[in-house]
């Protein structure tokens, strides 16, 4: 593969998961309890397609990533800060709700719509990443969505590894029902590829990148699209959280089966 | 292969003394049509490059509601601006209070007692409640009338947008700095952390080694416990008759407050007395019924089992704090260091290419007891140095940073108000009525006269735990919590209190939680991979030979733990980079009597909640 890859990675921002959320009901509809101060980060699985991004960028010679991130501009501008340190991209930032309480169809209408806005972009390179799901809202459905605005038929969801052939074809490991992998075999781009876990560690933070970065986050951060999500037609009648208990307990190197049987005790209890 | 960068300016830490810094200086950088004023030297035509490193993986770290007259802030930004930032809202009332012990627990001087005696015999007549009388007017220097309550996580959030906007600095958090570079005394920047490495810091497979980022000034503002500033006060030691001996650890919650908390936005509520005489409490009320809660434990209060953590369970649930408390629900929790020694803990403040400020660098108030706002002045009053250097084409040098920076910190509010604290609290090194009556008499005399006290080093003071307890637990009993707590690998502070006659924390899992689910819901602890563990253990042979092992019982994160031959154990990864334990060694350092046998370097992560 001489030229290389266009990865386009869709990806946002989310409440950090361990934080305390509260749904509550304002006047313009569902949102979180101090949603803006709620610290962010980039959605688990979006950032585990980045990683991968990342990883076939520095493999493939002449392969290219963009991010392209939906969210209040100011919180991704904050989310930037971190994110930038990890993978080298070129970002491309609509600025919108990403509070969770939005629908998918319009969301990726966005995405697709910056997407196909892209200058550089060669839709015939084009690898579209995002995740198989997102820790604000568990659809699953924006990646198949945008592929579908996109017109790339290809579409591969909840994938582990991704491997390229020296002729450019595309070896894809995609969860299927029962534990099982179903591996594919494609001739190469376009395609979409929506990731589960991957494969890739979180890379170190690396200041030389973020700096590399920075000269298109910050002029994609002001020139950022303001999209209104109002969602027509959709009404949330109300949103609550699934009743929880905490107990915690923070161990180290308990072996798995261990683990496995107190969890059992106590939900038997 | 080390990399490395040529920049301008180079700052570690990002907290108020740098947000004002680079707040200041990027006004100045270039003019309204985006004309270089001034200019780089690493990259002429363009302004001067300037970055930030920040330890944490946020720059909404910060673990403290405040209030302050925010005096600088004030100077920096327009009441519209300040209006901006969550959870700001004006000083409303102010209230001090001194709380009884309602369950005879506490450990009271004579001299404490007989005071307490006297409030019972007069509490008809006092403005008495819930075993506390408040006092009648709140002392002047203590008054903060017309100041804000706020977030400094929310206010080093909202600064690090505007100026990240400006596209003029850059500002990285998750990065943090191992240490200053030097060439002969001079200050040449700084290198980066590594990254790759396991927790002794041997490089793996991955290794990475820190950038090293050339500057010709570097600015330091890593806050009290900093790696790159206790690398430079070791260096150039302090000034003649200055020292860092008074610390203190700030424990604090953000919580949410039940609609009948009786609290309005802006009510700040100081307390003392309880859970011990020496442990100070604050509530400061925030909009929308969130409200800031904690208390800190000194240096100087002599327990060697001293646990933050149950102390701040007891004071909450003391009755008097407990009526605006109950049915609150925890939303944030942290903890954080404090330079306790003032202007009398002020380090070298220049040298050529590097100036301090804030916390690190002795700007706090500790008769106010105010640190933000002079934080963000001194950070302030080097930028306006910095500008004036700049602008003259004049080297960062030591003796044009004394002529700019410090002269401008001399003559300031900051150096005046400094001046009168110096010895506000020179008194609590005798004991806390003394210490009380100290801090009294230098705020009424405007710090003309003040009670002496001889200040010791924190392992100077700390008795063993057979002398602080004897009088309430027999030595064969204090052998066998000690056994038991070694083999079931816990540390003794909660088997010590509970033996001791304080009550039982009945835990509500809203507000009173286990200290490991005040870790989960406070916030965040991030410990990213591939770091060295940055809290380690000088000579072991003397841990294994220390009875006290203070580390275990002060550490506010339980990251430090009893290790299996006689070595404490840390885990990096429950750590909240307090620095408590930095200070709450009762050994001294092999070589250096000012310091532990504790040593707290530079290390990714540590909570943090933006809206603490």
């Amino acid at each position: 593969m001489s030229t290389g890859f266009h990865v386009v990675v869709c990806g946002s921002l989310v409440p950090d998961l361990l934080q305390t959320l509260e749904p509550v009901q304002g006047p313009a509809g569902p949102g979180l309890r101090n949603e803006l101060m709620l610290p962010s980060v980039l959605d688990p699985w979006a950032a585990h397609a980045l990683y991968e991004a990342g990883h076939l960028a520095a493999t493939v010679p002449g392969t290219r990533v963009w991010l392209v991130s939906l969210g209040p501009k100011a919180k991704l501008q904050q989310l930037m800060m971190s994110i930038a340190q990890k993978v080298p991209f070129e970002f491309v930032a609509i600025d919108a709700s990403a509070s969770g309480f939005t629908d998918p169809v319009e969301v990726a209408a966005a995405l697709a719509d910056a997407i196909e806005m892209i200058p550089a972009l060669d839709r015939s390179r084009l690898l579209l990443f995002g995740g198989c799901a997102s820790a604000s809202r568990d659809a699953g459905v924006t990646v198949q969505l945008v592929g579908e605005r996109l017109g790339i038929a290809d579409q591969f969801l909840a994938v582990d590894e991704l491997t390229v052939s020296a002729q450019g074809t595309l070896t894809i490991l995609e969860r299927v029902e029962g534990g099982k992998y179903l591996v594919s075999e494609v001739a190469g781009p376009p395609c979409a590829i929506a990731w589960a876990t991957g494969n890739r560690p979180e890379p170190p933070n690396n200041p030389q990148i973020g700096m590399l970065n920075m000269r298109t986050i910050m002029p994609a951060l002001q020139k950022a699209r303001l999209v209104q999500l109002s969602a027509p037609g959709t009404t949330f009648h109300g949103v609550e959280l699934p009743k929880q208990e905490r107990r915690t307990r923070i161990v180290k190197d308990v072996p798995i089966e261990e683990m496995a049987m107190e969890i059992a005790n106590w939900i038997k209890e | 292969m080390r990399s490395t960068l040529d920049t301008d300016i180079v700052c570690v830490g990002f907290g108020p003394a740098v947000g004002g810094f680079l707040t200041t200086l990027s006004r100045a950088m270039v003019d309204a049509d985006g004309n270089t004023l001034l200019e780089s030297r690493v990259m002429p035509g363009l302004p001067l490059q300037v970055l930030c490193y920040e330890r944490a993986d946020d720059i909404s770290f910060g673990v403290s509601g405040v209030v302050s007259k925010a005096r600088s802030l004030r100077e920096s930004f327009s009441a519209a601006q300040l209006s901006e930032i969550p959870m700001t809202t004006p000083v409303s009332q102010e209230q001090v209070l001194y709380l009884l012990d309602p369950f005879g627990a506490s450990r009271r001087t004579s001299g404490v007692r007989a005071m307490d005696a006297v409030i019972d015999a007069l509490k008809g007549a006092l403005p008495w409640s819930d075993h506390a009388v408040q006092l009648p007017w709140t002392p002047p220097f203590l008054q903060k009338h017309g100041g804000m309550v706020f977030s400094i996580g929310q206010l080093n959030q909202w600064v690090g947008a505007q100026l990240m906007s400006s596209g003029l600095v850059q500002v990285w958090p998750g990065m943090p700095v191992n240490e200053p570079l030097f060439d002969g005394d001079k200050v040449i920047g700084v290198r980066l952390v590594d990254q790759g490495v396991d927790g002794s810091g041997t490089p793996g497979a991955a290794h990475m080694p820190g950038m090293d980022v050339h500057a010709a000034l570097t600015v330091v503002g890593d806050g009290p416990v900093g790696p790159v500033g206790q690398k430079l006060n070791q260096r150039f030691g302090f000034p003649a008759g200055n020292h860092q001996r008074e610390w203190a650890i700030g424990m604090k919650a953000v919580v949410e407050l039940a609609p009948d908390a009786g609290l309005e936005a802006g009510a700040v509520l100081h307390t003392f007395g309880y859970p011990e005489p020496e442990i100070f409490g604050f509530l400061y009320v925030h909009p929308d019924r969130m409200a800031s809660v904690g208390i800190f434990v000194p240096s100087w209060f002599d327990n060697p089992a001293r646990t933050a953590y149950r102390y701040l369970q007891h004071w909450m649930t003391h009755p008097r704090v407990w009526k605006h408390l109950k049915g609150s629900t925890m939303r944030s929790w942290g903890a954080k260091t404090l330079q306790e020694s003032g202007r009398r803990g002020e380090s070298v403040l220049v040298g050529d290419g590097f100036a301090r400020i804030g916390e690190g660098s002795g700007s706090t108030n500790v008769l106010t007891g105010s640190g933000v706002d002079e934080a963000w002045a001194t950070g302030v009053q080097l930028a306006e140095a910095v500008i004036e250097l700049a602008k003259a084409g004049k080297p960062f040098t030591k003796d044009n940073l004394d002529a700019t920076y410090v002269a401008r910190r001399r003559s300031s509010w900051v150096e005046r108000e400094a001046r009168i604290a110096e010895k506000a609290r020179d008194g609590f090194s005798e004991g806390f009525l003394r210490g009380l009556i100290g801090i009294g008499i230098t705020g009424m005399t405007r710090g003309f006269i003040n009670v002496p006290g001889r200040a010791r080093r924190p392992h100077e003071r700390i008795p063993s735990i057979e002398q602080y307890f004897g009088d309430r637990i027999p030595a064969d009993d204090i052998r066998k919590i000690r056994r038991q707590c070694r083999a079931a690998g816990t540390s003794l502070h909660d088997a010590l209190m509970d033996r001791s006659g304080w009550p039982k924390i009945e835990l509500d899992g809203s507000l009173l939680v286990s200290q490991q689910d005040a870790l989960l819901m406070g916030g965040k602890v991030q410990a990213a991979g591939g770091f060295a563990d940055h809290v380690t253990f000088v000579d072991t042979a003397t841990c294994q030979g220390c009875a006290e092992q203070v580390c275990i019982d002060g550490c506010s994160g339980q990251a430090i733990m009893p290790g299996p031959d006689g070595v404490p154990r840390f885990d990096r990864e429950k750590c909240i980079h307090c620095g408590v334990c930095l200070w709450n060694c009762s050994k001294p350092h092999v070589s250096d009597p000012e310091r532990s046998n504790v040593e707290f370097s530079a290390g990714s992560g540590g909570l943090h909640s933006p809206i603490n």
